[in-house]
């Protein structure tokens, strides 16, 4: 228990503060009040986590560790609930959401960098592998990015296609949609027998790096499941123009190449980029699983903590991909809304 | 001069426009009217090739419709839509400047001809040019619109139903404006409705489609005297035809010597505002001034007998 871990004198301050917060935050009616308290909070828990690790480490050897337990999880997630309804309460517009961002990620830097939390286990593991960590972070990131734009450059041209003619469309959606229903794991798996195959058949193939295992066939996998939602959405996007708008076009003489540019490419570009959205944190999280076929990024630790049952290792490997997801999803929500932001809503 | 000669579309077994043959004079608003069905739109939309003719061709000033790629042909045509079709992402200033873009027109020129037209639809060039769509009425919407279809100074005007979308009020409003605005930059005009009322009113000439024919070519007066057969009638509607034909004719027809108590017309008040103001104060006829200065009078006897003439 808390009180028990450090002196008493270490200790009230946060705890106070975490009543304080939850006394403030709790109940409803007041957005900004809620915030408050959910940041006072989050603050006292923090208070909390500096004091308990150097007090519970002091004299306890050097292969001692000390990680958060359920109490603190507990807290942490009703206190971030608190602040997410908060935020969501006070409908802030795109730029004052990207600013709240940039503060939540400053904080987050700064309290990491500071070192006041060096002491748990977390951070020893990060400690001792920090320069697979950042090798691993490019990859997660080239995995995920990698194959949203690829993605994109195949999906888009698709779906202006699927758009334009029926027939295609009917008969590529389908098959898309099938995609998207392999298991993850079935579907990184599948790829290593297929891309092993071509690795030794295509010459050439794998001096590129194309094999049954490593970066080439968990990126091939991403691609897969991102197709879908930017074809459809691209589809769903280019289709949502004006019936009116559309004839008016035609009719005042526009090219089809004018009309996609200057009315259909402009109208959907919202939901084109919704999808892109979709898929940006889709991938985020699935690149996971390229650490169990070879292909790195944070899977990696993951796959090594499930293996040792190292749960401190696993988090390493989970907490930044949700950092990551959530932050690629709030950037991702402010463009949409950007773009949206041109006819009726400006009144 | 548009020549529409033999025109022709068949969708499979249906003949949707059969072998239509009509000239518009340069200058003139010709109002092709029909129920739903009757091939009307369908003949609308060959001329600027947005349905292309199974036979027959269109010819504008004597030059053939197809002798041009179809964008080049609709950029030279004006076409304005029920529902106005403006785009919502683009200001007002933009979507009038849209065809003189696709024409290639200098920035400066096509603002002070977004200007010009913003002033000819009585509509302040600074308080709506950077406006959305969205944020204009259904009135305004639809004068821009039509604003849109002649910004680039086309030979012709097709309109489909332009004023489909508005109360009756504003459509009245907005049949007057496209009157007033044709009359000034006599432009040629081909409209299409399916309301009588409103051929009437605004046609030069009115053309009566049914089945994809056209049953009856005339003016005004004409189609209301002497209906062609017995589908134009029910058009005209038997119980109105006289108050039609009356409120194509203006006062300064039949405007008489003498003066007459109560409320005065002006002279270009049609016979049939006269008849309502005589029935409705109980007078023998009505006061005609023009700008304050006294003209004469019309008597109700006049009025029957201008009525009666056409037998």
């Amino acid at each position: 228990m808390a009180w028990n871990l450090a002196s008493p004198l270490a200790v009230l301050p946060g705890l106070a503060a975490v009543l304080l917060g939850l006394g403030l935050g709790l109940p409803a009616g007041f957005a900004r009040l809620r915030l408050v308290g959910a940041v006072v909070g989050l603050a006292g828990l923090l208070w909390l986590l500096m004091q308990g690790a150097p007090a519970l480490l002091d004299g306890a050897g050097e292969y001692a560790r000390v990680s958060p337990a359920v109490g603190f999880w507990c807290l942490l997630v009703v206190l971030m609930l608190l602040m997410a309804d908060a935020l969501a309460t006070m409908a802030l517009g795109p730029m004052q959401r990207g600013a709240v961002l940039l503060t939540v990620i400053g904080a987050l830097a700064i309290m990491l960098g500071s070192g006041v939390l060096a002491d748990l286990s977390v951070m020893q593991e990060y400690a001792a592998r920090r320069d697979a960590f950042v090798s691993e972070l490019v990859r997660h990131l080239g995995l995920a990015f990698g194959s949203l734009a690829a993605a994109a450059v195949i999906g888009f041209p698709l779906g202006v296609l699927c758009h334009r003619r029926e027939q295609l469309r009917g008969a590529i959606l389908p098959v898309l949609s099938f995609l998207q229903t392999i298991p993850s794991l079935a579907m990184f798996g599948l790829m290593i027998p297929l891309l092993g195959w071509v690795g030794d058949t295509v010459p050439g193939a794998q001096a590129i790096g194309i094999a049954g295992i490593g970066f080439a066939p968990a990126f091939l996998a991403l691609v897969l499941y991102s197709l879908l939602p930017v074809v459809g959405n691209t589809v769903a996007g280019l289709g949502a123009t004006p019936p009116a708008a559309l004839e008016a076009a035609r009719g005042m003489g526009m090219t089809p190449a004018q009309r996609l540019l200057r009315v259909e490419l402009p109208l959907g570009l919202p939901i084109i980029l919704t999808g892109l959205r979709i898929v940006l944190v889709q991938n985020i999280g699935l690149a996971v699983i390229a650490g169990l076929i070879g292909g790195g990024g944070f899977g990696t630790f993951v796959f090594q903590g499930l293996n040792q049952t190292a749960t401190d290792l696993i988090l390493l490997g989970a907490l930044p991909t949700v950092a990551l997801a959530l932050t690629a999803g709030i950037v991702m929500d402010i463009l949409v809304e950007l773009t949206r932001r041109t006819p009726k809503d400006t009144r | 001069m548009i020549e529409i000669d033999k025109i022709t579309k068949t969708y499979g077994a249906t003949q949707a426009v059969d072998s239509v043959s009509m000239t518009v004079e340069t200058g003139t608003i010709t109002v092709i009217v029909g129920t739903s069905g009757s091939g009307k739109t369908t003949l609308l939309r060959m001329i600027n090739r947005l349905e292309e003719p199974t036979s027959g061709e269109v010819r504008i000033n004597g030059e053939s419709t197809l002798s041009l790629k179809p964008h080049i042909l609709r950029r030279r045509i004006g076409y304005a839509i029920q529902g106005h079709g403006l785009f919502p992402h683009h200001t007002v200033a933009r979507n009038i400047g849209a065809v003189p873009e696709l024409l290639n027109w200098s920035r400066d020129k096509i603002a002070a001809r977004v200007d010009e037209l913003l002033d000819l639809f009585s509509m302040e060039p600074a308080q709506f040019r950077d406006r959305y769509p969205g944020e204009l009425s259904g009135g305004q919407q639809q004068r821009v619109g039509v604003a849109r279809a002649l910004a680039s100074r086309p030979d012709l005007l097709l309109m489909d139903e332009p004023f489909g979308a508005l109360d009756p009020i504003i459509r009245t409003r907005a049949q007057e404006d496209l009157r007033r605005i044709q009359k000034r930059l006599g432009s040629t005009i081909m409209l299409v409705t399916h309301d009588m009322e409103e051929a009437i009113r605004l046609g030069d000439r009115v053309a009566v489609m049914d089945g994809g024919k056209l049953v009856q070519y005339a003016t005004p007066p004409e189609i209301i005297t002497h209906p062609a057969t017995e589908f134009v009638a029910n058009m005209v509607g038997d119980v109105e035809r006289p108050l039609r034909l009356l409120s194509l004719i203006p006062l300064s027809e039949v405007v008489e010597e003498g003066s007459a108590e109560g409320e005065a017309l002006p002279p270009e008040a049609s016979l049939r505002d006269a008849l309502s103001a005589c029935l409705w104060t109980g007078r023998l006829a009505v006061p005609v001034v023009q700008d304050g200065r006294h003209m004469g009078r019309v008597t109700l006897d006049a009025i029957r007998a201008r009525a009666e003439l056409h037998t």
